[in-house]
């Protein structure tokens, strides 16, 4: 079994940890921005299929890795647009003018 | 600077971002400071993607670039959708995210490199697997949700059965290609099996569970992250998969507890099956029904209202007019609150969202656990839309498919009103009491006009 391979289940291990720990706070208020905000945040797979198709090794896996950076992008910037309007909506009844 | 300096940096940069990552959620756990937690998400992403930029093994921008800014403008209208349509735009970018999961598996597959060993090739074979699946099934979710493809259950005779066996096939070849790594022209019939599976899991699963297949969706699209940082050794993606995989998990858990299912239940037991029996033995039974005029004058003498909103009440575009019945009412000297159950609209948190697009605040939106206890002082309980989720049935018959689910006790409020269009059983098919009840008013008719004409009674809508 590669030392990779135990270094990198230490990290999934911990922030599993660190993820489960953190979302149980949030407010069930803010569980459909929840879902946006992970979504973008997911969307850092951006970076590997940035190396992937800037490498331009063959076609196949440049084409593969331009498609992959096309789709996490519009996750990331979607899913950060998303989130700010859903978040800009909320307002407490003190906040509100009357 | 050397080569092995500028690794460092970037390393440094993913840590700064993962960082980031983590304060981002944390910010999340309270309106008043969630806005922050977009911004930090933002720079944690927007460090990780330049310092990528500068990667020496990034050789060419062409096919790097243009990607980047097709992603922009796909990314920023799909960003700009109308709060209704909010759970299909995230099953859509639950699929983009696995598709890119999928395809960067592949392409690792194929590049030359260096020689896939047998460790590596399950990683790979997993992860694909697993994007690809996500890919189609988030398709499917997103289909039903946008009302293109039918949202009742389609189901047939020894479903599972086939389902389980594509399943089994995937895994059968990629574990064949651990085997020997060398038969490479399975790889591409094992992505495509898995693609079917996808559709074939989504498929039989009826739009009332789409919360639950949502987050389930969510956290499968998480985890091929995350097992895709295990295929190229990066951390930060490592970190990012499993907060998404957990947050995902963690919101299944939630929403199969608000509907008292199982995951088993839900992904292999269609929802729509048990309803037809239980509708059958019904006696004709009186009901009571009452005029905007009526109505208006119960709210005006109420104390305490509250406002129990379901999906029927986006689906009629209500919300701005409840709005406009919360303000009157308020003016009044009546204190209205909304109880929110954690099923309400398509996805976890959906009526929150809904409610605060129309100006409702949100220290009004109470959740089922807080203002249950709530109810027995409770004058008038208004239901626009909802109807499983005040079902009694739940509560006390046994026979009842909603049996256990724990719902919102409406049926101890003073007055129930509920807006229905008719005595059609709602989505689910399922007959509720609460509608038989002598304390129970029924007020007929579009969910949006009828809350017009109450607050035309109430002298003012604005």
């Amino acid at each position: 079994m590669p030392a990779d391979f135990i270094s990198n289940l230490y990290v999934f291990i911990l922030a599993g940890f660190v993820g489960f720990e953190v979302i149980k706070r949030v407010s069930p208020l803010l569980h459909t921005p929840l879902m946006s905000l992970t979504n973008a945040l997911d969307a850092i797979v951006v970076v590997a299929a940035i190396i992937i198709a800037g490498r331009h090794e063959t076609r196949l896996t440049t084409v593969l890795g331009a498609i992959a950076v096309a789709a996490s992008f519009s996750n990331m910037v979607g899913g950060f647009v998303i989130t700010d309007r859903m978040l800009r909506m909320f307002k407490s009844g003190g906040s509100k003018k009357s | 600077m050397t080569a092995l300096a500028l690794q460092q940096y970037l390393d440094f940069a993913y840590i700064a971002a993962v960082v980031l990552f983590i304060l981002s959620l944390r910010f999340l756990s309270s309106p008043t400071t969630a806005r922050w937690g977009v911004l930090a998400g933002e720079i944690g992403a927007a460090l990780a993607v330049v310092a990528t930029l500068f990667n020496p093994e990034v050789a060419q921008y062409k096919w790097v670039l243009i990607p980047l800014i097709i992603g922009a403008g796909v990314g920023i209208p799909l960003g700009m959708v109308h709060m209704t349509a909010v759970p299909q735009r995230t099953a859509l970018s639950h699929a983009f995210g696995a598709l890119s999961a999928a395809m960067i598996g592949i392409a690792e597959f194929y590049v030359g490199t260096a020689p896939v060993t047998r460790f590596q090739m399950g990683e790979i074979g997993l992860e694909v697997i697993i994007g690809s699946l996500t890919f189609t099934g988030s398709l499917i979710a997103a289909g039903k949700l946008q009302e293109i493809l039918p949202q009742r259950p389609i189901v047939y005779r020894g479903q599972n059965i086939v389902s389980l066996s594509v399943l089994a096939a995937a895994l059968g070849l990629a574990v064949a290609l651990v085997v020997n790594p060398a038969h490479a022209v399975l790889f591409p019939i094992m992505v495509v099996v898995a693609l079917i599976f996808g559709v074939l899991l989504v498929t039989p699963i009826g739009g009332a569970d789409m919360p639950t297949v949502i987050s389930l969706l969510n956290s499968y699209a998480g985890f091929s992250a995350a097992l895709l940082g295990f295929v190229l050794n990066s951390k930060v993606l490592v970190v990012a998969g499993a907060l998404d995989g957990s947050s995902g998990f963690i919101l299944s858990l939630i929403m199969c507890k608000a509907m008292n299912r199982s995951f088993t239940n839900v992904m292999f037991g269609a929802f729509g099956q048990v309803q037809t029996s239980a509708v059958a033995a019904k006696e004709e039974r009186v009901v009571r029904s009452a005029s905007p005029e009526e109505a208006a004058a119960i709210l005006l003498a109420a104390n305490k209202v509250v406002i129990v909103p379901g999906y029927g009440m986006a689906v009629a575009q209500a919300q701005h007019k409840v709005r406009e019945l919360y303000d009157s009412l308020s003016k009044k000297g009546v204190e209205v609150r909304f109880a929110i159950h954690p099923v309400a609209g398509r996805m976890p948190g959906h009526m929150n969202v809904l409610l605060a697009e129309a100006d409702i605040p949100y220290d009004r939106l109470i959740e089922m656990d807080e203002i249950n206890g709530d109810f027995p002082q409770t004058d008038v309980a208004l239901i626009i839309g909802a109807n499983d989720v005040t079902n009694p049935a739940a509560r006390n018959d046994q026979s009842s498919p909603i049996f256990g689910m724990p719902i919102l006790d409406v049926d101890k409020a003073h007055t129930v009103m509920v807006i229905k269009r008719s005595m059609n059983p709602g989505f689910a098919g399922i007959d509720n009491p609460l509608y038989y009840l002598d304390r129970t008013l029924m007020l007929f008719g579009d969910a949006k006009q009828f809350v017009g004409g109450i607050v035309r009674e109430l002298g003012g809508g604005h």
